[in-house]
């Protein structure tokens, strides 16, 4: 891990989050035949009642890394705890104190939503009388009581995100698993999610270990974030602090010529040093901040260069993790499924 | 929160994932009609078209219908293979097998639960056509209690195919891959002696594969107790072989099983 921010937990700390229904997690790796090490030797560690964000594009080590988390993978090197038990010696354990909903909401199409709560439940080894009110109450709390006793395939892909959800409750584990609840939901389903994924967490102290490719989601309900990237954890920190780390605003243009770049370039970096960016832009991080943006327009009002866009951006996630790689967020896992690695250069 | 999962003993375990498999079964037309109509409708053919045979010296019924009816209780049985096997396929597939995984469910219950599902059309198949057997004025020669041991050992020339079934599953979570096995197990099924008894065979290569063929003893085994009445040895090889085909594909989807369920 590159880095690590001031929250980082020490040893002794790490052990006792893993027993009080933590995570820990040390030198994690997963390599696959005839391919590159999925998960590359990660470190990390969630606290009890803890939102966990772990960030990154598609194909950087998410999924692998809930798959061993959760026992369906055995790891290639490296140790593991969940909830105190050992993922690879007390792998039953472990699945008794975690729920989890991967990234497909896998459910059976032929089955209703209740009848699906009776089946999980049921081989969880609850009552009936114990089923029926804890799946009444789920199947309540996640909108679906109406849609309860109808077909799941008739569901739309935010009720199939939320029985799944459901469904990985009904045991009531100690710690949830969530593997990109809301990758292809729409803003409310979305919105909905996340009201859930929150309150389990502050009412209810469930550890919540997310994996996720939205930036904004990230941003918006974990405690702390991990950003991993070709199976390595690049940063680890709280959203505020890792921006804090980026520090200030940068701003982005592109000229209307695009002949123009060069002279664009050599005025904005009177303004602070250059920063990765989107293809045909030029940006810099500011040295004064925001309050530099009117001399910047001056600047290039003065050269008589046409700008066809400028952008203020104040720190973000994405920045994090440009920082970090040296590529935006978005489009990473494109790049990588592609096997085309198109790396704007971080000047020196 | 709490843990409240307590290690759910196996029959409830099974009884949880039979009822799944039953109301899958149920909620699909699709695997439930072609097991039962292609049988009778080969069945129909094959009673039409080689009701002659009934004059050739030896043959051991004065009824094609009564010879050929054991055919579509094994050819129902190979379709159970197929359902088996495409219905755990695609729960690899779709991931549901991943969310079995991640409860205690112990591997034997899903085999017993899978199971379940397939006696359940092998049931339905067993009534149908004995049912239409005895309208067409088919007469069981072993009686009511030839009827029941019929019956049973229908069934269990279902549970035998379906671990096939499961096996090639479990083994390439492929439902087309499934779906290859069917011609293989129809070629099987016509190169026994579901057409002509063994003895009739007028070619020594076919004699000769029918009689290696384990399909013809269960055939034979089913036939016996509608043409011929008690045949002892027939009956303990039809339940012999369905034993050791079980007992095979048993074995075979235990292991696949096992590979399949990596979880730690």
């Amino acid at each position: 891990m590159e880095s690590r921010d001031a929250n980082a937990l020490s040893n002794g700390d790490r052990s006792t989050a893993a027993r009080d229904n933590g995570i820990e997690v040390e030198g994690l790796v997963r390599e696959f035949k005839k391919g590159p090490r999925a998960v590359d030797g990660i470190d990390l560690s969630v606290s009890r009642g803890e939102i966990y964000g772990f960030l990154g594009p598609n194909g950087a080590g998410k999924s692998t890394t809930v798959h061993m988390l959760t026992t369906l993978l055995p790891p290639t090197a490296g140790t593991a705890r969940v909830g105190g038990h050992d993922i690879i010696r007390e792998g039953a354990a472990v699945r008794d104190v975690i729920g989890v909903a991967l990234q497909e909401a896998a459910l059976d199409l032929l089955l209703t939503g209740r009848e699906h709560m009776r089946l999980q439940g049921g081989l969880h080894g609850l009552s009936p009388t114990e089923i029926k009110r804890r799946g009444d109450a789920l199947l309540e709390r996640v909108g679906l009581a109406e849609a309860a006793d109808r077909r799941v395939g008739g569901y739309s892909g935010g009720m199939k995100r939320r029985l799944d959800l459901a469904l990985a409750l009904v045991h009531e584990p100690s710690i949830l698993f969530l593997d990109e609840p809301t990758t292809g939901l729409d803003v409310q389903s979305r919105a909905a999610m996340w009201d859930e994924v929150a309150r389990l967490s502050n009412e209810q102290g469930v550890t919540v270990f997310l994996t996720t490719q939205y930036l904004e989601e990230a941003d918006s309900l974990a405690d702390r974030v991990g950003i991993i990237d070709l199976g390595r954890i690049v940063a680890e920190g709280t959203p505020e602090a890792l921006k804090a780390e980026i520090g200030r605003p940068s701003v982005e243009a592109a000229p209307a010529d695009p002949g123009d770049g060069e002279r664009l370039a050599a005025v904005l970096e009177r303004f602070g040093e250059r920063t990765p960016a989107a293809p045909d832009q030029v940006a810099v991080r500011l040295s004064d901040g925001t309050q530099e943006l009117a001399g910047v327009v001056r600047a290039l009002d003065a050269e008589g260069l046409r700008i066809g866009n400028l952008e203020l951006h104040a720190p973000s996630l994405d920045d994090v993790f440009l920082t970090k790689t040296g590529r935006r967020l978005e489009g990473a896992g494109e790049e990588e499924e592609t096997g085309e690695h198109v790396l704007e250069p971080v000047p020196a | 929160m709490s843990s409240a999962t307590v290690t759910t003993p196996l029959p409830r375990q099974a009884l949880y994932l039979a009822w799944r498999s039953v109301l899958r079964t149920a909620r699909q037309p699709i695997i439930i009609v072609p097991p039962l109509v292609f049988p009778l409708f080969l069945l129909a053919i094959n009673a039409s078209g080689l009701d002659a045979a009934t004059s050739i010296p030896g043959f051991p019924a004065d009824s094609y219908v009564a010879f050929a009816l054991a055919f579509p209780f094994i050819q129902g049985s190979i379709f159970a293979t197929n359902t088996a096997g495409t219905n755990i396929a695609e729960d690899i597939g779709t991931g549901f097998f991943n969310r079995l995984s991640l409860t205690p469910m112990r591997g034997s219950s899903l085999l017993v639960g899978q199971l379940t599902g397939v006696l359940l059309i092998g049931t339905l198949q067993a009534v149908a056509f004995l049912g239409i057997g005895l309208a067409a004025g088919v007469e069981i020669e072993s009686g009511v209690a030839g009827a029941l041991v019929l019956f049973v050992l229908s069934l269990a020339i279902c549970a035998a195919f379906g671990t096939i079934g499961l096996f090639a599953g479990l083994r390439t979570g492929s439902g087309e891959a499934v779906q290859g096995l069917f011609p293989l197990m129809f070629i099987l099924l016509f190169l026994s002696s579901a057409a002509l008894p063994r003895d009739l065979i007028a070619q020594d290569w076919f004699q000769t594969v029918a009689t290696i063929n384990p399909v013809s003893y269960l055939i034979e085994g089913l036939r016996s107790l509608i043409i011929t009445g008690w045949d002892g040895e027939a009956l303990a090889l039809a339940f012999g072989v369905a034993l050791a085909i079980f007992a095979a594909g048993l074995a075979g989807s235990t292991a696949a099983l096992r590979e399949r369920l990596v979880r730690t």
